[in-house]
């Protein structure tokens, strides 16, 4: 009985000194805008300042470069969305074909798009600067949309789904009645594609959200940034970590609590989408879409 | 109508819904990884350089330290996933459920904060002046003020822990899935042979999920080789105290950006393109975890 005691404080220790390991550091970052730079230093990590504090803040962060933080929220939205809505346009019917569908090729495209949603989405990003360089692309906001929306998770998410949880009985019984393919996908099939619609959109928004590699690289302009790479710029302009940025601080009134709401506020849409979707997430549906 | 008209077109069933796939999976998979590789092999008049880009690259005194902090760094965090994500996972298996949800979300919450964002956020938790961990960081790291914190000898394991920090808790979520597919009959005809807890656990369960243990851990070896946003964002922050070609991938990029020399950069990206192709074609041949086929 002791031992079975002991057992289960050591589980019970091991799980919360993990549980402060994860969480407090995003704890520390929601509180840290209500401070002022100086009480960041000397009040206690976890109290909290004052909603003016916050205020003053974002002032400070939205007269940075005249609304350029605005500006690369803006960016990220029009990045992130387009390419999901392009990635689940190709997807969903591309998962419906390869699943039912019988022609040559067939298994060389499944085969193919499981090796790149394997690879580390980053070992192509240098490639494809390199494509695009060549073909003088770089610069455009093109060349982040259409890369972003290659996404080839979001193809076998489709195909694992409609290989899986539709009866091609279904689907035969609407071709009986009359339906031909197009008819057959838009009235049975894609209707039916509600749950893997929400899975994909999901996993490609939060990809293209969080992106940093790719944008960095093929965009120059600081105002056609993401957010990623525009906190790694801010980060750079401010003299809270980089003292060699000197008076640079003072001038764009960036320092510690800006930086902590600026990338608080970067990560709140990524926030808001792991909220709705978490019950479907933790329950395992990540494990249902391989084969057990 | 359109049945007979579909017939008559002799149109291969499915195709047609696959084709808009096709020019992105050409443009921005097939495509760039065959123009790496002619770069990799060519000079920059074009003509035929068989392996000298490689070797040269090679030989670059940046290169040899680059490597070796990624794969310190790769190894470092292989071990943490393997030890800590396979424990929390066994640890949350068989514990009343609401509790067990309650913890995986909880591990799951810095997923959100993964890149850019998790990298400025471990800035202030390596701050001493305001981290909330500074107690930590004196006893540990014996640092006292930032510049100690991100000592060199130090970013590998800094490194390793915010990937572990952001990446973890969605591995444990897979983990717990493929634990939860074990027959629950096993575990009770295990208990009734009078198997403890730990018997339990680490005979019977530990290699019922070997193969996502492997699963994780290839593409985790291939994610790690890839190093570049924290390194990167670190180097900004750092006072230059930290190279900007700490890593291979920023090698790669720092010959095409600031040296032109776009040859040396394929084929340093052919490099690690072939260690994430490698890993990818041993996961979907091996595994059996990925059906491309009925």
């Amino acid at each position: 009985m002791g031992i079975r005691l002991l057992g289960l404080g050591a589980r019970m220790a091991i799980l919360l000194v993990f549980a402060i390991f994860f969480i407090a550091p995003v704890l520390w970052l929601i509180l840290a805008p209500t401070k002022s730079d100086n009480a960041l230093v000397t009040s206690s990590p976890f109290s909290f300042g004052s909603f003016h504090n916050v205020a003053q803040a974002w002032n400070h962060l939205d007269a940075y470069s005249d609304h350029l933080y605005r500006r690369w929220i803006a960016n990220t939205l029009i990045y992130s969305l387009s390419a999901t809505a392009i990635t689940l346009a190709i997807s969903i019917p591309a998962g419906y074909g390869l699943a039912l569908g019988k022609f040559w090729g067939r298994k060389l495209i499944l085969t193919l798009t499981l090796v790149v949603m394997i690879m580390p989405a980053a070992s192509l990003v240098l490639p494809i600067f390199l494509e695009l360089n060549a073909l003088h692309l770089i610069g455009s906001v093109f060349s982040v949309i259409l890369p972003f929306s290659f996404f080839p998770f979001g193809i076998y998410l489709a195909y694992i789904y409609y290989a899986t949880s539709i009866p091609s009985e279904l689907l035969d019984a609407a071709r009986v009645d009359g339906c031909g393919e197009w008819l057959t996908f838009r009235r049975v099939a894609l209707p039916l594609a509600k749950p893997v619609v929400a899975l994909v959109f999901f996993f490609s928004f939060v990809a293209n959200w969080n992106n940093f590699f790719l944008p960095y690289v093929v965009l120059a302009d600081s105002n056609q940034y993401p957010i990623t790479v525009g906190l790694s710029n801010l980060l750079a302009s401010t003299p809270s970590f980089n003292p060699a940025v000197g008076g640079g601080g003072q001038s764009v009134n960036i320092f510690k609590p800006e930086l902590a709401l600026a990338t608080l506020l970067a990560v709140i849409p990524v926030a808001i989408v792991f909220l709705l979707s978490q019950r479907a997430l933790v329950r395992g549906t990540l494990g249902g879409a391989v084969k057990q | 109508m359109e049945a007979t008209r579909t017939r008559g077109l002799h149109i291969p069933r499915g195709l047609p819904f696959v084709l808009p796939y096709l020019p992105f999976l050409i443009v921005f998979g097939i495509a760039p990884t065959i123009y790496a590789l002619e770069l990799a092999v060519t000079n920059v008049d074009g003509s035929w350089a068989g392996v000298d880009n490689f070797t040269r690259t090679y030989d670059d005194f940046r290169f040899i330290p680059a490597f070796k902090h990624i794969l310190v760094y790769t190894v470092v965090w292989l071990g943490a996933l393997m030890v800590f994500v396979v424990g929390l996972a066994l640890l949350l298996h068989g514990r009343a459920n609401r509790v067990s949800a309650t913890y995986r979300f909880l591990f799951y919450i810095p997923g959100a904060l993964a890149g850019a964002a998790a990298v400025v956020i471990w800035l202030f938790m390596l701050d001493p002046t305001v981290s909330p961990g500074a107690f930590l960081l004196r006893d540990l790291l014996g640092a006292s003020i930032f510049a100690q914190s991100i000592a060199p000898g130090n970013l590998p394991y800094i490194f390793a822990m915010i990937a572990f920090w952001t990446g973890a808790g969605g591995w444990i979520v897979v983990m717990y899935g493929a634990l939860n597919t074990i027959p629950p009959d096993l575990e009770e005809a295990a208990r009734i042979d009078g198997a403890g807890p730990f018997t339990i656990a680490f005979r019977l369960k530990l290699p019922l999920i070997r193969k996502w243990i492997a699963y994780m851990l290839i593409l985790s070896f291939a994610l790690g080789t890839q190093l570049f946003v924290e390194p990167e964002i670190v180097q900004h922050a750092s006072f230059g105290l930290v190279s900007d070609t700490w890593s291979t991938n920023q090698l790669a990029y720092q010959l095409a950006f600031r040296y032109a020399d776009f040859n040396g950069a394929a084929a340093i990206a052919v490099d690690l393109l072939m260690i994430g192709l490698l890993g990818a074609v041993v996961i979907v041949t091996r595994s059996g975890l990925f059906r491309a086929e009925d």
